[in-house]
């Protein structure tokens, strides 16, 4: 009985893992020589004038892209940011070449490092409305996006909700599991029976 | 002829590595004795007593604040503002649910959220953006110079960057969050980096102090 039971329990959460590995954010998008995936934003706190945009760029190409700019339907204007941490302080640096995607290379913009930095935002975004814009590279030209829009302090695309969860990029490693069990809860200590 | 002078120099050698072993030692048994005291006598760790100071900000809703009201608990002060994208939304968000985590126990712990962007950041706009956090954080900003005297004492940095070709500009600023006992000496502090356990079980052991 028990037995059956935990065996129910963990087909359900295959299926539900296997129902989840289907992307449920817009198709990538290709230009020139650069495939763009999963651009994504997040809710920000109310009368904030920045927000962040994340994106991944993968150069299938033979030269060298730099990611130069764009629009954000929101903002004012976009910049390319790099942030990084330096003994305890956070640095931004806007790149004022651009953003290298050198070939056969993927770069990630995410939180804590490459960013597009939404600047002067009329309204803040919205989830469950994507956020349209462009992303302008040197050589490939300009492409149009939609960015995800996930809640307030994300830390990645689908770390913390369901609906606008991604799983074709996730890390399993640092996934956060205390958030991941609404909706297929295990017994406590099933790792040690099995 | 040779063979003598390798010898000696292999005594001097063998001398300057005792002598650095020693060394080594001493200063280590001093700082653990230090360290020691600092305990005993409910201090903080040696080096850190500097840190903090007296001061006054003024609140979100345009009144004074003077650090003598936080005698009696311990506290947790960071530095941001709020045209920024990722860090300080973050940290805000992550104390938000810390004090979430404490239940009761985080009427014990006063958090106070100090801008370093006092021309942006007036009393109202600060208001506005924490209302999407714990209404227990209290937002401070102030002068210039107010704001300058405090991220000093703090050994708080910060910066303005402009940017590329617009009268816009963003800032550089220490990300941590400082634990401070009740008697405001410093405990320890808290990184966005480091897991959210482990900042959650130095909130309690702040407290339990």
């Amino acid at each position: 009985m028990m037995k059956s039971g935990l065996r129910t329990m963990l087909g359900l959460a295959g299926l539900g893992l296997v129902a989840c590995s289907f992307p449920a954010t817009a198709a990538d998008v290709t230009i020139g020589d650069l495939v763009i995936s999963h651009p994504w934003t997040r809710v920000t706190p109310p009368g904030a004038k920045v927000a962040g945009g994340y994106v991944t760029i993968t150069n299938k190409g033979k030269a060298t892209d730099h990611l130069v700019g764009g629009t954000a339907a929101i903002a004012d204007h976009i910049e390319v940011h790099e942030m990084s941490m330096d003994g305890g302080v956070m640095k931004m640096r806007e790149l004022k070449d651009g953003l290298e995607i050198k070939p056969g290379a993927t770069v990630e913009l995410k939180p804590g490092g490459y960013h597009v930095m939404f600047m002067g935002l009329k309204s803040g975004p919205v989830e469950g409305t994507p956020v349209k814009g462009t992303l302008k590279f040197e050589k490939a030209g300009e492409a149009e996006v939609a960015y995800d829009v996930a809640p307030l302090g994300a830390k990645s695309a689908g770390g913390m909700d369901h609906g606008t969860m991604n799983h074709g990029t996730m890390d399993h490693s640092k996934m956060d599991h205390g958030n991941m069990n609404h909706d297929m809860k295990m017994p406590e200590g099933q790792h040690g029976k099995h | 002829m040779a063979s003598t002078s390798s010898g000696l120099m292999k005594k001097i050698r063998l001398a300057a590595w005792a002598a650095i072993a020693v060394l080594a030692v001493i200063s280590g048994v001093h700082l653990l004795g230090e360290a020691h005291k600092a305990q005993q006598a409910g201090r903080s760790l040696p080096g850190a007593a500097q840190i903090g100071a007296p001061f006054e900000l003024t609140r979100t809703d345009g009144a004074r604040f003077s650090s003598t009201s936080l005698a009696g608990k311990p506290y947790a002060i960071f530095f941001g503002f709020t045209n920024c994208p990722d860090i300080c939304p973050t940290t805000l968000l992550e104390m938000t649910n810390h004090l979430k985590a404490l239940g009761a126990r985080a009427d014990d712990l006063n958090v106070l959220f100090v801008s370093i962007d006092p021309e942006r950041d007036t009393p109202e706009h600060l208001k506005l953006y924490l209302s999407a956090f714990d209404p227990r954080i209290i937002g401070l900003t102030g002068t210039l110079p107010e704001v300058a005297a405090v991220a000093k004492s703090y050994r708080v940095f910060y910066e303005k960057v402009p940017s590329k070709d617009r009268s816009d500009y963003t800032m550089n600023h220490t990300a941590s969050v400082y634990l401070m006992d009740k008697t405001g000496n410093l405990v320890s502090t808290l990184s966005f980096q480091e897991p959210e356990d482990a900042r959650q079980k130095k909130l309690e052991n702040l407290l339990s102090r």
